[in-house]
């Protein structure tokens, strides 16, 4: 697994929790290096024990661990300014997501993101199904594609959902997408880097 | 007779396209008229050059044209028969535009068409324009670009901060494999490399240096009555004293229980090091307090000069530099002894 994902992982437990429980996951899978290198591969089971450990630290379902993440990753100014350049409001942020992995190995060619594709249901309703060899990609891309909403000012209801043949999927009501301002957002970076 | 129906087409596509329209797919196209001067331009060029008055402008107020043909005055004949051109904004030389040309009418009887897009410098003009993705058509891959060099530095300063990681964790790593624990001076390691460089440097005009080899007497002694504690303190002590007493080039190694060694650079004068020699055994001698307890210990010494060798090598010195602390042992401790020249020279013992 690239080590992004596992320092994702990381980063949100100490962020939301602190470092002491950060301490307590990475005991619990037996990870005694100070943290995760963000460009070193590690071990795919290791990610797996990552979560359940967090999982039964936090005594929280996974699917909506998976979902904090999902926003938590969309918080982060770096990512979120990637993925506003995905478009100029929601809707079109919406009809990018079928590029995102494209994108994101366009990067990072070995970065393990999952296949996205949406499907305009209703002029306001859309389903994107999230195909991966990992589970838990439908529950993380529920938890950004609702904070980015937010960051667009887009009024929406986003929730979890399966396709008929049993695939990852969320399920987008798109009410306005233009509801608030939202946050800034400018094509340069801001001087002196992104943090 | 009937216009052939492709061209009423043509024309009726050439009736459609207004400045509105065309502004819609090229947003930074530009018309010039025969005469050179600006008919019509897109939304984001207008951006771009405003404000003022930008309709009817001639061309060379806001634009410079990069590789011009020789001898060919105004836009129009500067132009003729080319496909790409190149630009630069006056107003912002470092700025350049490339783009495509293309007669408007038979014989550009109304003009030149330019299609303009930023090269290299995409960044920099997004940002001293304050661009935003409308600025650009959607088939342009300025969004992608930035996009990329955005991710791109991203990723290069997360690499760069894991090499500075990386790099601290090797030289701490390396340190402390060459690091005696108890003392903090250097370990047998470390003495071992430091002498094979130094005379590895001698081959190739380095300079010449000193071995003094340094073994504390009674130190057992202090053990035995004041325990291990007070053993370690004392050893302490003594690592810091030859530290203090030697220059910040040289080394101080702990090399065995109770035994340093001192790799003196550039020593080469024999009454100096003599005198060294004795000011260390002065100072190692000072009575060393533990807790209540007092003790006194010394020190014997031994010095091997790399200039006594025609080609000197690393065992032959420690063990001349073994033998002259023998012979400072065996005259009554205390002192230091000098492997002597003649003694070096004929490969004896002292």
């Amino acid at each position: 697994m690239h080590g992004l994902i596992n320092k994702s992982i990381q980063a949100f437990l100490r962020a939301n929790y602190g470092q002491r429980l950060w301490l307590q996951v990475a005991e619990r899978v037996g990870f005694e290096s100070e943290g995760f290198e963000a460009m070193l591969r590690y071990d795919d089971q290791l990610t797996e024990d990552l979560l359940q450990a967090s999982i039964e630290a936090l005594d929280k379902p996974r699917g909506a661990l998976l979902e904090d993440i999902g926003a938590y990753l969309a918080s982060l100014e770096p990512i979120r300014r990637l993925l506003r350049f995905g478009g100029e409001d929601y809707w079109e942020f919406l009809q990018s997501l079928d590029e995102l992995q494209g994108r994101g190995q366009m990067t990072l060619p070995d970065l393990e993101l999952p296949e996205l594709t949406l499907r305009t249901e209703r002029a306001d309703r859309f389903l994107l199904i999230v195909r991966s060899t990992i589970n838990g990609w439908g529950a993380v891309m529920t938890g950004l594609l609702r904070a980015m909403a937010d960051d667009y000012g887009a009024l929406a209801m986003i929730e979890q959902a399966d396709t008929a043949d049993g695939q990852e999927a969320v399920q987008v009501v798109l009410l306005e997408a233009t509801f608030n301002e939202g946050r800034r957002f400018e094509l340069a970076r801001p001087v002196g880097g992104v943090r | 007779m009937t216009v052939p129906c492709a061209c009423q087409n043509w024309l009726r596509l050439a009736r459609g396209l207004g400045p509105d329209a065309l502004g819609q797919l090229m947003p930074m196209f530009l018309w010039l008229d025969p005469q050179g001067r600006i008919s019509a331009l897109g939304p984001a060029l207008s951006k771009i050059l405003g404000p003022g008055r930008l309709l009817g402008a001639r061309f060379e107020q806001h634009f410079r044209l990069r590789c011009a043909r020789a001898g060919r005055s105004g836009v129009a004949s500067a132009l003729d028969g080319r496909r790409r051109i190149s630009l630069s904004l006056r107003a912002r030389p470092e700025i350049t535009l490339r783009g495509s040309v293309a007669d408007v009418g038979m014989g550009a009887s109304d003009g030149l068409l330019l299609n303009l897009s930023f090269g290299i410098h995409l960044a920099e003009a997004v940002r001293e324009f304050g661009l935003t993705e409308t600025d650009f058509a959607p088939s342009d891959l300025a969004m992608e670009l930035l996009y990329l060099q955005e991710a791109k530095a991203t990723v290069l300063n997360e690499l760069r901060a894991l090499t500075v990681r990386l790099e601290d964790a090797r030289r701490s790593a390396l340190s402390e494999a060459q690091t005696d624990p108890l003392t903090g001076v250097a370990n047998r390691r470390a003495f071992d490399l430091a002498l094979e460089r130094l005379i590895r440097g001698l081959g190739r005009g380095g300079q010449s240096f000193a071995l003094a080899h340094v073994d504390l007497d009674y130190f057992k002694s202090v053990n035995d009555t004041l325990g291990h504690a007070a053993g370690d303190q004392l050893l302490r002590n003594v690592a810091r004293v030859l530290e203090e007493e030697t220059r910040r080039s040289d080394l101080v190694a702990r090399v065995g229980g109770d035994e340093f060694v001192l790799l003196l650079r550039g020593a080469s004068d024999r009454d100096r090091l003599h005198s060294l020699g004795e000011r260390i055994i002065a100072r190692l001698e000072e009575p060393f307090s533990y807790g209540e307890q007092t003790c006194r210990i010394s020190a014997s010494i031994g010095v091997a000069l790399s200039p006594d060798y025609d080609e000197p090598t690393a065992e032959v010195m420690l063990a001349d530099a073994d033998a002259a602390l023998y012979l400072s042992k065996r005259l009554g401790k205390g002192r230091c002894s000098l492997a002597s020249a003649s003694a070096a020279a004929e490969g004896m013992r002292a």
